[in-house]
């Protein structure tokens, strides 16, 4: 056991959950406290050990199944084991005898009906012997071999059965049809992540727990890019926003200037002077309040950057929810202010839909213009700029060849408390192509690549407000 | 540590003695605790039986609930002790004249110690269940205060040493996630990550928390709850305004959940205007303002 510990720990940290030293022996020790005879015992004991993080237990699950799932799996493993039948690659060519894949069906039907789970793992075990087709030391993914089991087993067809027997037909509202609905896809899933299962040890008893993990690994979410994210993704994405934002806010919120006190603070004052025999030697201060921290936020939401554009404005969504003062601009070829409709109590996903066809972000073809939106920002909202705003502009800065206006940048960072750019493309393609990110560089206090929420979070990490404004006046 | 408990199971019916119902999951994780003596952080959305696991793990041990509420700006002199500056003060001005190398140990001794939750929990003769609520509401910088603690149960004040706990409390932290903790606070504790329950286990808690509810009707609240729970909400009903609404049902007299139902008494389940309009959308529903 301590062998596949140490294996599985270094999974781990391969799909970058961080495991301390400390918390690799705190597992050694609770298993020694564990009923090792049902794996879900053994899954609790090293999620709560090893993996202190809520976002990282997807991805935990999934190694555990292949490090532990066949170990202390299914009776039919141990069965099929005991009878010497064969192994893992036993029975069927894959092929499949036409008739049998209804019986199996109706069977599967039944025992998710009934949630009999041992009868659902005797069956799913038939199937993969019968449809799979696998064979040893075959290079083909888990996926493959499931795909084959679960077309053969029809899903949409078993969703369709279910749904008759939970009654979906008789329901009388909208919200009972839901219900079934949910009800029927989740024991859809159950069968299918069986399958998934039982494939996977088969392929762990042949090719060992390790590489098979390396094959399967999936990101975190936080190195997901989140320019190309799925919506799963980003819901998932979206959760952790919140608290990224308050923390940015806390990070940038002003210190008073260097060397001022807060108020006296008489309760610590006398309670120190204690130490001195009563007397007051030593005034004590409150901490200085800090003052709220204002943001505008200039985002490019042209058609490359839709996906991105999503969570920068869901940031400065938070951030404003975090009581700071915030103020969001849009733009593509034309630059429109945004804030109204984001205000608290509005929904999200809607607010997106109105912007995009009320505001007006498009002044000519649609394609992305920096240099003529940096104007406009200039132009007609100059005074949302003060000494106290951080400036968070976000954009591949990609220019189709236009004037890139960066003096109109320059303006606007010089009007700032601080500028940072967050560009989602990789560091190597700035300046490439229609790229000019350099062009701007001069306004920047930081340009940060963020396409992840890891580079998010580094960002939210690092930023600071510059000791005092430098000039960037250009002559 | 509690001898009594030797399998998970022992812990998850003494949970359900005193009310509450705890899955596979979570009563691995309280007995893991007990047996390696160390803190269960529990993390999870609002209002799923975080604080209530600490109420019944004390309830079902009989012991005592020492609570430590946290809120942005806690610090030592309410987390740990302070000195009684009042009863020092009163002190020195009665001694005027005498030599502060004698008085100085007098006032810096137990009987001018106001202990404050960590300290009273250390310093328990019986023992207890400390339950450090919310305690990412704290500043990072302020958990630094708890590590000791968590670590070796123990406290030192500089004028009178260390003290160490006399029977080990068992102690549980929560947080809401409205911040990532700092991982030395993490690697301290076990983790138990409380998400919604599962229709099974939220009808359970309902006949459990309300003995005349009806079975059937408690199974219909269930998945209705969990329907409404799949939609993007800026606030998802919790298990207790899921306790709520059924409370509130069974007030009313009704024996069936159907639309109308639904929509007459949702905002018991979902309190932003946003959110019931969604739901609205979403089930067809005809709810008075939406
Ligand atoms: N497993 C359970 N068994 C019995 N009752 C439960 C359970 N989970 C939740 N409850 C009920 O839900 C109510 C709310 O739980 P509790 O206040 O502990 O939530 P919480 O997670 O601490 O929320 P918050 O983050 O808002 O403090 C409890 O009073 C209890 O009645
Ligand atoms: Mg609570």
């Amino acid at each position: 056991m301590i062998d596949s510990l140490s294996g599985f720990v270094a999974e781990l940290r391969e799909i970058g959950i961080p495991v301390s030293m400390v918390e690799a022996i705190d597992a050694a020790i609770a298993i020694e406290h564990t009923d090792l005879s049902k794996a879900d015992n053994l899954r609790a004991t090293l999620g709560a050990t090893l993996v202190k993080n809520s976002r990282h237990y997807p991805a935990f699950d999934a190694a555990f199944d292949v490090f532990f799932g066949l170990r202390l799996a299914s009776p039919t493993g141990t069965d099929r084991e005991r009878d010497g039948d064969g192994g893992p690659f036993a029975a069927g060519s894959g092929g499949g005898a036409g008739s049998g894949s209804d019986e199996i069906s109706d069977a599967i039907l039944r025992a998710l009906l009934a949630g009999d789970h041992d009868a659902l793992r005797r069956l799913v075990a038939a199937a993969v012997d019968m449809y799979a087709g696998m064979q040893p030391g075959r290079p083909v993914g888990g996926r493959y071999y499931a795909y084959r089991v679960l077309r053969r087993l029809d899903s949409d067809q078993l969703m369709v059965r279910l749904l008759v027997a939970l009654g979906a037909a008789h329901t009388e509202s909208e919200l009972e049809d839901r219900t079934v609905h949910a009800s029927a896809e989740e024991l859809v899933d159950q069968m299918r992540s069986e399958v998934e299962r039982e494939i996977t040890s088969r392929l762990v008893a042949d090719r060992g727990a390790a590489q098979v993990a390396a094959t399967r690994r999936m990101p975190l979410i936080e190195d997901t890019n989140l320019v190309h994210a799925t919506r799963t993704e980003i819901e998932e994405v979206e959760r952790a926003i919140a608290p990224l934002a308050r923390k940015l806010a806390t990070r940038l919120s002003q210190q008073r200037r260097h060397g001022e006190k807060g108020r006296l603070d008489v309760r610590r004052t006398i309670r120190r002077s204690l130490s001195h025999g009563g007397v007051l030697l030593e005034p004590q201060f409150k901490k200085p309040r800090k003052s709220k921290p204002e943001f505008v936020v200039l985002c490019d939401v042209s058609g490359s950057m839709a996906t991105f554009a999503r969570f920068t404005m869901q940031l400065a969504y938070a951030i404003s929810s975090e009581l700071s003062k915030v103020r969001v601009f849009a733009f593509i070829d034309g630059l429109d202010e945004v804030t109204e409709y984001f205000g608290p109590g509005v929904d999200f996903a809607e607010a997106l839909m109105s912007m995009s066809s009320e505001a007006d972000l498009v002044r000519s073809d649609g394609h992305s213009d920096y240099g003529r939106s940096f104007r406009d920002m200039w132009e007609n909202y100059a005074d949302a700029v003060t000494s106290k705003s951080t400036v968070i502009v976000t954009g591949d800065a990609r220019n189709n060849y236009r004037d890139p206006g960066s003096e109109y940048l320059d303006r606007i960072a010089e009007r700032s408390r601080a500028l940072f750019w967050l560009n989602p493309e990789p560091r190597r393609f700035w300046d490439t192509g229609d790229s000019v990110m350099s062009r701007y560089a001069q306004a920047c206090d930081a340009i940060d690549q963020v396409r992840t929420l890891r580079q998010l979070e580094r960002f939210v990490e690092r930023a600071a407000l510059p000791a005092a404004r430098r000039s960037r006046l250009v002559s | 540590m509690t001898g009594e408990w030797t399998t998970p199971q022992d812990v998850a019916s003494a949970l359900e003695s005193v009310g509450y119902l705890a899955d596979a999951r979570i009563a691995q994780v309280a007995f893991l605790a007990n047996a390696l003596s160390k803190p269960i952080l529990a993390e999870g959305p609002a209002g799923v039986g975080k604080t209530a696991l600490a109420l019944a793990l004390a309830e079902a041990t009989g012991r005592r609930l020492v609570r430590l509420q946290c809120y942005e700006g806690l610090d030592e002199a309410k987390a740990l002790y302070e000195w009684d500056y009042h009863k020092q003060l009163l002190r020195l001005q009665s001694e005027e004249g005498a030599a502060w190398d004698e008085i100085e140990g007098d006032i810096f001794s137990e009987s001018f110690l106001l202990t404050r939750p960590l300290l009273e929990a250390i310093r328990s003769k019986e023992p207890v269940v400390l339950l450090i609520d919310e305690v990412d509401r704290v500043e990072v910088e302020t958990e630094a205060l708890l590590l000791e603690v968590l670590d070796t149960y123990q406290v030192t004040v500089p004028e009178l040493g260390t003290m160490t706990a006399v029977t080990t409390p068992i102690v549980v932290l929560t947080s809401n996630n409205t911040r990532e903790l700092s991982e030395a606070l993490k690697r301290r504790c076990l983790y138990l990550y409380v998400p919604y329950p599962s229709i099974e286990r939220e009808r359970a808690i309902l006949v459990s928390r309300i003995p005349d509810l009806p079975e059937k009707l408690a199974d219909k609240i269930a998945r209705t709850v969990s329907a409404i729970r799949q939609l993007p909400l800026r606030k998802a009903p919790s298990v207790s305004e899921t306790i709520d609404w059924a409370r509130t049902l069974i007030a009313l007299g009704i024996e069936d959940v159907n639309d109308e139902v639904t929509s007459d008494t949702i905002n018991v389940l979902l309190k932003y205007q946003v959110d019931i309009d969604r739901a609205a959308k979403e089930f067809s529903l005809d709810t008075p303002d939406g």
